[in-house]
């Protein structure tokens, strides 16, 4: 039987995918989308969460769903201007890989 | 839903997704990506989060896919040329994500409700659009014209940072 | 009969100074008249108080804290301090008017006659004052105005540095005088002569804290008065202008401590070891003084330590429990000792500032009026029978005498000496060949310089009589000893003149060498190793807190161990996004152990 845990495991695997994703590649647009992923495991969170806490009335908790409107709709603006930045930095340096900029660096 | 679609939608899901780290091809990675999001949303639907899981198709595979592959293709991004690889970074690295799981592995196993069932719905029928909507325009209604406000903020942004001539 | 008039003497002088500071200090004719006609009418109204039986002075009060403190802004107005008054007044209006002569083509005469008034404020507020508070305040003062009058040639650098040493030590006896009128106000609980006098029972019944206290009071005294160990001030302080040494160093400033230890008379008597402490420093002051004064050259610096050996008479006189004759003794010597320096002023300035006795000479003849007036104040000074100085010695005499024997020897010997080096410096200056070119050229000085000296004259040789001292003094009654006191002091001053004569007659340079008196007792090479010792060792470690603990300990410790820091948390900053996100994600890893696994 599929319990709450198996969601929530299924979503930390799919945090951490994210996670190492972001780690380990050094293209920008890749730790872009491994950004995608941790959010969207949060989301799965979510929503279980939101399944497992069912009122009174027989209805999911749809407060989280609420939030899982908000985070996609930050993560659609988020991902509009990041991409606008990468546009920029490509423009820039001719480059997408974060080992190129360093110029923080003292 | 049976368990072995939930199996099968995770499975799905954790597969494409592991492929978007690994894919050394940013295009692979990206397609990766939408099927990755499919599996995502079935498993939103088999909470019984139909809205949620019809916007995270229409939002992600659909909108924000399609500009990752546009930016993608506008950049003309080959497949990654043969990096040398930092050993000690991607070791590292590994550690970090796996230590990071294992903590989210015992936080679970430690959680009593984590062992429960999902309880049953009062009627299979429901209105969630409705219901969601409801509270949109009710209980959030401020943090809805706030994030109104953040997107056109972001619209403008983005209109801003490609322009040719940054100034 | 209550009365302003002690606030006018006060402040006339006190509104001339701040007048000339703040407005006419460029105009220098203005500024002298107006300085003048302050300590002219401070004159006529210490006249008018003199001359007023049973007067009292409006009383301000000032702070009151009763029963703990009552200071009250009041002044006291007996037979002593109106003879004081008229002194002050009346020799400092003498020296005002020479000063017109002898400071007339100074640059700073504007600023020369602002400190004289501010110097006439400050002493007269010690003359008045009816409590320790102000007295110490005013104490002060005059500290500061002899600073500013000793130094009035600061460009010279041995003027300057004679002004700071005259600072520096009087304040080191200042101290003492504070903690001792301390010491006296936790005992008596006032601050207020009279009170004190009256609640004196408090403090006799512990003897050595009323011998502390006294002995304490008798430092500012020590300090002011130019007493050992602290009398090294005086003859430097010769650097200033001669009216100033005139009027500072002999007849007014120095008197101060005099005065303050008769006013404070009733406390100091309670207490013999205090008095034979007293006694003893007056007598090795006179005898030590006298002693330098025999070998020196410099005319100004002659009279300077004759100036401390008659200080130590008058110590002497306090410590033997009569202030009567200290105030007596004080009271002549302030005549002629002012008419002494003037004199020497006069010499100087017409010598073109020449000082060394053994360039002048052959001086009788040319400086007529100046010999014949500074001759009445030798024989003043050495006590020549019937000159004023005779009678006031003579009482010391006669009580050391009665008192104390050594004592007694001791000041017979001093007045021995004071014969020897006055008509050591008679002979020397005033007879024999002129020795310099500006001796041979010397000539009588104007007649503003000329007429204090003739007045001053007629006191020194006057005011010792008993019929004329009396009118201004309460003369302690004498008990008759015959002839043998004043017998012996005519010999010892007969048997001083007769050697001088002897020794110096025809002299070109002097036939006597003794180093360690010319040397004035090496006081200032042992002060000087001292402080230098103390500081040296004081400063070495003061510079090594600084350099090793407070430098490099504290202050670069502190900057070395930020930059220290700062350099190894630079290795983190790679500029590396990756680095940054491995970071980000540990400390991640590591929140959540501590949090939840803990």
């Amino acid at each position: 039987m599929i319990t709450l845990g198996h969601y929530l495991i299924v979503s930390g695997l799919l945090f951490t995918i994210g996670f190492a994703g972001v780690l380990l590649r050094r293209n920008i647009i890749i730790i872009f989308m491994s950004l995608e992923l941790m959010l969207n495991a949060a989301n799965l969170s979510l929503v279980a969460f939101s399944r497992f806490r069912v009122d009174s009335a027989g209805m999911p908790n749809y407060n989280a769903q609420v939030f899982v409107f908000f985070i996609i709709t930050v993560a659609a603006a988020e991902v509009a201007v990041g991409l606008a930045i990468i546009v920029a930095l490509y423009r820039a340096r001719q480059t997408t890989h974060v080992e190129d900029v360093n110029s923080l660096k003292f | 839903m049976p368990a072995f679609l939930f199996w099968l939608f995770a499975l799905v899901m954790l597969g494409f997704g592991a492929a978007v780290v690994i894919n050394r091809n940013p295009i692979a990675s990206a397609l990766s990506l939408v099927l990755c999001f499919m599996g995502l949303s079935a498993l939103f639907m088999s909470l019984d989060a139909f809205f949620i899981g019809i916007i995270q198709v229409l939002v992600y595979a659909g909108a924000v896919m399609v500009l990752f592959l546009f930016i993608i293709m506008l950049l003309d991004l080959r497949v990654e040329e043969r990096r040398k690889i930092n050993v000690v970074a991607v070791v590292g690295g590994s550690a970090v994500a796996l230590a990071f799981f294992v903590q989210v592995y015992f936080v679970v196993g430690q959680l009593s409700a984590a062992k429960q069932p999902f309880p049953a719905l009062g009627s299979p029928k429901m209105d969630d659009v409705r219901n969601v909507g409801l509270l949109l325009f009710t209980n959030y209604n401020l943090p809805f014209q706030i994030i109104g406000v953040l997107v056109l903020v972001a619209t403008i942004g983005v209109i801003v940072l490609s322009k040719r001539e940054l100034r | 009969m209550s009365s302003a008039l002690p606030w006018y003497i006060l402040l006339l002088p006190f509104f001339a100074a701040v007048v000339i500071v703040l407005l006419t200090k460029s105009s220098r004719g203005l500024s002298s008249f107006i300085s003048v006609a302050a300590v002219l009418g401070s004159f006529i109204c210490s006249c008018l108080v003199f001359t007023t039986e049973n007067i009292r002075s409006i009383e301000l009060t000032w702070i009151d804290l009763r029963p703990i403190l009552y200071v009250p802004l009041g002044f006291v107005l007996d037979d002593l301090s109106k003879t004081m008054l008229v002194l002050v007044t009346g020799i400092g209006a003498l020296i005002h008017i020479y000063s017109l002569g002898y400071m007339k083509d100074d640059a700073g005469k504007s600023r020369y006659f602002a400190s004289l008034s501010f110097f006439m404020f400050s002493m007269l507020g010690i003359v008045l004052s009816n409590n320790f508070v102000m007295m110490f305040i005013f104490w002060e003062l005059v500290g500061v105005s002899s600073y500013l009058l000793i130094g009035h040639w600061f460009e010279r650098d041995a003027a300057a540095e004679a002004a700071k040493k005259a600072f520096l030590t009087n304040r080191i006896g200042d101290f003492g005088f504070m903690l001792g009128i301390l010491m006296a106000w936790t005992a008596t609980g006032s601050v207020v002569f009279d009170d004190m006098a009256q609640e004196l029972g408090r403090i006799t019944s512990y003897p050595g804290y009323l011998t502390v206290a006294t002995l304490l009071i008798f430092c500012g005294a020590v300090g002011k008065s130019a007493q050992f160990p602290l009398h090294v001030w005086l003859p430097d302080a010769m650097e200033g202008p001669t009216p100033i040494s005139a009027l500072i160093h002999a007849a007014t400033m120095v008197a101060a401590g005099v005065y303050m230890l008769v006013r404070v008379g009733f406390l100091i008597q309670a207490s013999a070891t205090a008095l034979s402490v007293i006694a003893w420093i007056g007598t090795v002051t006179a005898v030590m003084a006298a002693l330098i004064a025999t070998q020196q050259n410099d005319i100004k610096r002659i009279l300077a330590y004759s100036t401390l050996s008659q200080l130590g008479y008058m110590v002497m006189a306090v410590g033997l429990a009569s202030g009567e004759a200290a105030m007596f003794h004080l009271f002549t010597h302030a005549f002629f000792k002012a008419l002494l320096f003037l004199g020497a002023g006069s010499i100087i300035v017409m010598l073109h500032h020449e000082q060394n006795i053994w360039k002048m000479g052959g001086l009788a003849g040319r400086l007529g009026i100046t010999f014949l007036t500074f001759m009445a104040g030798t024989l003043a000074l050495i006590g020549f029978p019937p000159f004023s100085g005779f009678f006031s010695k003579d009482l010391i005499l006669a009580l050391a005498y009665e008192k104390n024997p050594a004592i007694f020897w001791l000041a017979l010997f001093t007045a021995f000496l004071t014969a020897f080096y006055m008509v050591r410096l008679i002979v020397v200056v005033f007879f024999g060949k002129p020795r310099s070119e500006h001796a041979r050229a010397g000539r009588e000085a104007p007649w503003v310089m000329i007429t204090p000296l003739m007045i001053l004259a007629i006191p020194a040789f006057a005011s010792g009589f008993g019929f004329v001292a009396k009118l201004f003094l309460p003369l302690p009654a004498q008990e008759e000893h015959g002839w043998l006191v004043p017998g012996l002091a005519l010999a010892a001053t007969l048997a001083g003149i007769t050697l001088a004569v002897v020794l110096y007659r025809r002299r070109e340079s002097d036939p006597l060498d003794f180093a360690l008196v010319r040397d004035r007792f090496y006081f200032d090479e042992i002060y000087g190793f001292l402080i230098k010792a103390t500081q040296g060792v004081l400063a070495s470690l003061s510079a090594f807190i600084d350099r090793w603990i407070l430098d490099v300990g504290i202050i670069r410790g502190a900057g070395g161990t930020t930059w220290g820091f700062g350099s190894l948390l630079r290795l983190l900053q790679v500029g590396n996004l990756q680095a940054y996100s491995f970071l980000f994600g540990l400390g991640i890893v590591g929140l959540i152990y501590f949090t939840l696994f803990r």
